[in-house]
């Protein structure tokens, strides 16, 4: 197994942790086709990382995912959690300065998973007195994007 | 003025705190809303990969409807706005897309102008007529709040400035209010995750809170029900780490207008807020009411 690191948070160097299996190229292809970006733009400067305000709970890092890609370990990006915590802010695709949406790269990593049936990560398992509360657009935005 | 507002679900119900002062500001300030009739749910969100015709359908009927009626469409609620407003630009630079869902609700798109109620005050009507119209200036430091999808995607909504927006700011002067330089303003409450993951939530709005609380506010401002409730509920009880009390109001921008101009419809309702923002409220009013006094007297 390969390691590269990369330097952010709170400039500690984070090990990323690579496999020596093929790049999945139709998994990229299909990645950018339904995001509409072009992961090869991203020159891994970590702006997006520095802003997530999400970046804090997700196992791999928004420009890590876009690494991943780049190497073409979509099975990687696949089974991290990252994709399911954005929430689609935007404060990354604001600011970056290759003009890459992760947060489109995300979603479309999500809908493969969703559509191929891999994934389902409804919120069932809730309190009731939970549900009563939150206003509507939070389920319906909840079930939109972590359910088909 | 007249225009075709579009309140959206949650403001009919657990945001009707935003439904109830709106109106009401349009309402003194001169400005005709027509409700929507038989409006339906926009969706939440645009979808954001390239082959989700499907999930434009509810914000298309929405601004079809409207097209008939061939008046700019008002909202208050932040998805709301977000959807509509992308939704109609999206239906209007893609001819494909816009074909396709031509074809499924059989009717022509011409496009309809999407406004957020902040954007009426700042062009419609104006700051500075809003200041005047002023009658009762709330002596409370306020924190502007925008969150996520207010300004972003800037190329598609365009109010505002999306690193370094005034809006806020410039209608919470113009009520008289002291206004707090707020740099979190911009970031995200967590949104929807506090249905999912709301630990995830919680860290986020603790991060918000405690920057507004260190420089002072008094109360958070903002325009969006989900953003409302996060930052209200979510918030830690009791003192932060620095003595400071963590607890803080968190109310809308048509709250702070309406009571500025002296309506009622402006106080916020009780069971929508867990940090009651009544207390400091009338606190100011009766601060206000000593104050008039002895101007009176002297």
């Amino acid at each position: 197994m390969r390691v590269i690191t990369t330097p952010i948070r709170g400039g500690k160097k984070v090990p990323l942790r690579l496999p020596e299996s093929r790049p999945d190229r139709n998994g990229i292809q299909e990645i950018e086709e339904l995001s509409g970006q072009n992961l090869f733009s991203c020159y891994q400067c970590g702006k997006c990382s520095a802003g997530c305000p999400i970046a804090f709970a997700m196992d791999l890092l928004p420009h890590q995912v876009i690494r991943l890609l780049q190497l073409g370990l979509v099975s990687e990006v696949e089974n991290s959690s990252a994709p399911w915590y954005c929430v689609g802010c935007l404060t990354c695709m604001t600011r970056c300065p290759r003009g890459v949406d992760v947060s489109r790269v995300m979603e479309a990593i999500r809908s493969l998973l969703l559509r191929e049936g891999k994934e389902d990560r409804r919120p069932f398992l809730l309190p009731n007195e939970i549900v009563a509360e939150m206003p509507q657009q939070a389920s319906v935005s909840a079930f939109r994007k972590l359910s088909l | 003025m007249e225009l075709v507002y579009y309140p959206g679900c949650t403001l009919y119900q657990k945001a009707k705190g935003l439904d109830r002062s709106a109106r009401a500001c349009a309402a003194a300030l001169g400005v005709r809303l027509v409700e929507l009739p038989e409006w339906q749910c926009c969706g939440g969100l645009i979808p954001q990969v390239k082959d989700a015709a499907m999930a434009l359908l509810g914000p298309s009927r929405i601004l079809m409807d409207a097209q008939k009626i061939g008046q700019p469409l008002v909202t208050l609620c932040t998805f709301c706005y977000n959807t509509l407003k992308r939704a109609d630009r999206i239906l209007r630079e893609d001819d494909q897309l816009r074909r396709k869902i031509e074809d499924f609700l059989d009717e022509p798109y011409r496009g309809v102008g999407v406004l957020h109620f902040l954007e009426v005050l700042r062009d419609g009507i104006g700051w500075e007529k809003i200041r005047q119209r002023v009658t009762s200036p709330l002596d409370i430091r306020v924190a502007p709040y925008y969150g996520c999808l207010l300004l972003r995607p800037y190329r598609e909504i365009g109010m505002d400035d999306p690193e370094d927006p005034t809006i806020m700011e410039d209608l919470l002067s113009a009520l008289g209010c002291p206004v707090v330089d707020f740099p979190a303003r911009t970031d995200c409450c967590g949104s929807f995750l506090s249905l999912w993951r709301p630990e995830v939530t919680r860290e986020c709005v603790r991060q918000i809170v405690e920057k507004a609380v260190r420089l002072g506010a008094q109360v958070l401002v903002t325009t969006c029900p989900l953003c409302q409730f996060n930052l209200d509920r979510y918030q830690q009880a009791g003192p932060s780490s620095d003595g400071r009390t963590g607890r803080l109001p968190v109310i809308y921008f048509t709250q702070v207008l309406a009571l500025a101009l002296g309506l009622e419809e402006g106080l916020p309702i009780q069971r929508e807020h867990q940090v009651s923002p009544l207390g400091l409220l009338t606190a100011a009013a009766k601060e206000r009411g000593s104050g008039d006094d002895q101007r009176e007297k002297s």
